[in-house]
C-alpha cells in the first residue's frame, strides 16, 4: 500500500463489505468474492460521483446548445432530453459502463449463490419446512408487470425457480444491494425500512398498529425493521415471488424477528384477507415495478383492506414535476429504458394523488413527506447528508405519499 | 435436487433487450471484457494486500488466514482508497473528457502553425 499512503486525503469512499450483516441465511462467501463486490460498490460509486457530473456538463457545454441550433428551440420534453444526450460520448460512455457495472454486479452475486445452491436451498427448507408464517401458492398467475422483463437486469427476477425449492436469486439479491448503493442502505440493507419505522413513531406517536401488511416484500429487508419496531403487530408480507418469500422467513427467523408472515400472492385482489383487517399498508420501492391498470386496483385493494383511521403509506423516489428540470427528469428515467425498470418512467409522470383520490381517499387526507436511509453513521455513509452524490433514482432518500382512510368509512 | 452449472447460470442475460450506447457495439463488447478483467485485477490486488497484511502481522499464513481475514477500520480505509485511485487511474480517459469539455485547447499542429508565424 506503499504507494496510496502518500499524501491520501481522509478516506470517504465505501466501507469494507465485511461490514454488511451476515445473518444466518447468507451464503458462504469467499475473500475474492467479497473483493469483487468492494470493486464494484467503488466503480458504482466513481461514476456517479467523477463521471457522471461530466454528462451534466456536457449537457450544459454541447447537447443543449446543439439541439436550440438545430431546432431552434428549447427542448420539449425529457425525451427529447434523453434522445439528444444519447448522441453525446460521455453520455454513451457513462451508460455503458454503469449498465456493464450492472451485469457484472448480478454474475457476482450469481456465482456466489449458485456454486452453493444445493446447500442453501437446503438450508431454507428446513429453516422453514412447517413453518405457517409461509403460505405458498404454485398455481399463482405471475402478474404480466414481473414477466415481462427481468427488473434491474436480475436474471430471473423475483420469481423464477431454478429447480424445486430454490431461493438462489433471493440470495443474490441480499448480497449483492451493498455493491449496487455503495453501503448507503446499511448492514442489513434495511436503511429505508428503519426510517419508514422512525418516520411512523415521530409522526404518528399515538399509533399503535396491530395487523400491518407490508405489499412487494421481496426478500423483505424493509419490512423487518417495522415489524422490529411493532414488536407486538402481526406483520404480514405479501409478494408473488416464491423463493423471495422462503428466503425471507429463513432470513427474518435468522435474524430473530418472529413476527412475519409471508405470503405468496398478487397483491391487486388479496381476496383472503377481510376488509377493514390492518392497521397499516406499507410499499417500499415497490409501485414503479407495476402498470397503471394494477396499480389502480392495488389502491383500491388498500383503501379495503384498511380499517378507519387507518395509514397506507408508498415510499418511492419523487415524482417528475414542472419544478423538476428536463435534465434532472431525463436522468432519473435512466433506470426505466436502460435498467428493466419499465414502469419508473410513467409512474414517475403521474398525479399519485389523483390516482389515490380515485381509489376513494379523502383528498384532505393525503400524506406527502420525505425520508432517507437510516444507518450506523460510524461505519456506512449517510444520504440525507451526502449533497455529493446525487445518483438521479438511486440515492437512498425517497418521497412519502399516503393517506388515512377516514374513519366511519364503508369499506368500498 | 437437480444439478445446477453455475458457470453458464452466474453469467445468464436477464429478460429483455440489451441497449448497447456506443456507438460501435463491438467496442462496448470489448468494454465489458476489459472492465471485468479490472474487476479481477482488484481482486488479485486486495488479495495480496490480505497476504502482506497477515505477514506483516503474524510473519506467516494459510489459506485460512485469507479467507478469514477482518481488516481493522484503517486497512478498509487504506484498501478502499487504493480502489479509488485504481479506478480514477482505470477511467483516466473519462476524466480527461470531462475536463476537455471546459477546455479552449487547440491541437498541436495548429499551435506549430501558429508558433511558425514570422
Amino acid at each position: 500500500m506503499s504507494d496510496a499512503d502518500c499524501g491520501r486525503k481522509t478516506y470517504d469512499g465505501p466501507p469494507d463489505y465485511r461490514v454488511v450483516g451476515r445473518h444466518g441465511m447468507y451464503p458462504d462467501i469467499s475473500h475474492d468474492e467479497i473483493a469483487r463486490f468492494n470493486f464494484l460498490a467503488q466503480m458504482n460509486r466513481h461514476l456517479s460521483t467523477k463521471v457522471m457530473p461530466g454528462v451534466s456538463e456536457a449537457f450544459d457545454a454541447r447537447v443543449e446548445p446543439a439541439f436550440k441550433k438545430s431546432e431552434g428551440r428549447d427542448f420539449r420534453d425529457r425525451h427529447e432530453v434523453r434522445k439528444a444526450l444519447l448522441r453525446d460520448p460521455l453520455f454513451q460512455w457513462w451508460s455503458a459502463l454503469r449498465r456493464a457495472t450492472m451485469e457484472q454486479r448480478q454474475q457476482a452475486g450469481r456465482w456466489v449463490t449458485l456454486r452453493q445452491a444445493a446447500t442453501l436451498n437446503e438450508k431454507a427448507a428446513q429453516m422453514t419446512e412447517g413453518d405457517n408464517r409461509l403460505s405458498l401458492d404454485p398455481d399463482l398467475k405471475i402478474p404480466r408487470y414481473v414477466s415481462a422483463i427481468d427488473h434491474h437486469c436480475m436474471p430471473g427476477s423475483y420469481h423464477t425457480e431454478l429447480t424445486p425449492g430454490d431461493v438462489t436469486g433471493a440470495a443474490n439479491y441480499d448480497i449483492g444491494l451493498f455493491a449496487t448503493t455503495g453501503g448507503m442502505l446499511g448492514q442489513f440493507n434495511d436503511g429505508g425500512g428503519v426510517a419508514v419505522a422512525e418516520w411512523v413513531k415521530k409522526n404518528l406517536p399515538d399509533f399503535k398498529p396491530k395487523r400491518i401488511l407490508d405489499i412487494g416484500c421481496g426478500l423483505g429487508h424493509n419490512v423487518l425493521p417495522i415489524a422490529q419496531a411493532f414488536p407486538d403487530a402481526e406483520v404480514v408480507a405479501v409478494d408473488v415471488g416464491a423463493p423471495m418469500l422462503r428466503y425471507g422467513l429463513a432470513r427474518a427467523k435468522a435474524m430473530g424477528v418472529d413476527n412475519v408472515r409471508f405470503v405468496q400472492g398478487d397483491v391487486s385482489k388479496l381476496a383472503e384477507f377481510e376488509n377493514e383487517s390492518f392497521d397499516w399498508v406499507q410499499s417500499t420501492m415497490f409501485l414503479h415495478e407495476t402498470s397503471y391498470s394494477s396499480m389502480q386496483q392495488i389502491f383500491a385493494e388498500t383503501r379495503r383492506l384498511l380499517k378507519p383511521g387507518g395509514v397506507v403509506l408508498h415510499v418511492e423516489q419523487p415524482q417528475y414535476s414542472d419544478d423538476m428540470p428536463l435534465f434532472e427528469q431525463a436522468m432519473r428515467d435512466w433506470d426505466a429504458f436502460y435498467n428493466n425498470e419499465p414502469f419508473w418512467t410513467k409512474m414517475h409522470e403521474v398525479d399519485l394523488d389523483a390516482y389515490m383520490a380515485k381509489a376513494g381517499f379523502a383528498k384532505d387526507g393525503i400524506i406527502h413527506d420525505g425520508v432517507a436511509a437510516i444507518v450506523d453513521p460510524a461505519v456506512f455513509p449517510e444520504a440525507a447528508n451526502d449533497d455529493e452524490q446525487e445518483d438521479y433514482g438511486r440515492k437512498a432518500a425517497w418521497h412519502v405519499i399516503g393517506a388515512f382512510k377516514e374513519t366511519g368509512a364503508a369499506a368500498s | 435436487m437437480m444439478e445446477l452449472d453455475p458457470f453458464a447460470l452466474s453469467g445468464a442475460k436477464a429478460k429483455g433487450k440489451r441497449p448497447y450506447f456506443l456507438e460501435n457495439p463491438d467496442t462496448e463488447r470489448l468494454m465489458n471484457i476489459v472492465m471485468t478483467l479490472a474487476q479481477e485485477v482488484s481482486v488479485m490486488r486486495e488479495r495480496l494486500d490480505t497476504v502482506e497484511r497477515l505477514l506483516d502481522r503474524k510473519g506467516t499464513i494459510s489459506r485460512d488466514d485469507i479467507e478469514n481475514f477482518e481488516p481493522t477500520k484503517d486497512d478498509a480505509d487504506a484498501r478502499g482508497a487504493w480502489t479509488q485511485e485504481y479506478i480514477a487511474r482505470l477511467l483516466r480517459i473519462m476524466q480527461q473528457e470531462r475536463e476537455a469539455l471546459g477546455a479552449k485547447d487547440q491541437y498541436s499542429e495548429e499551435v506549430a502553425d501558429e508558433l511558425a508565424k514570422e
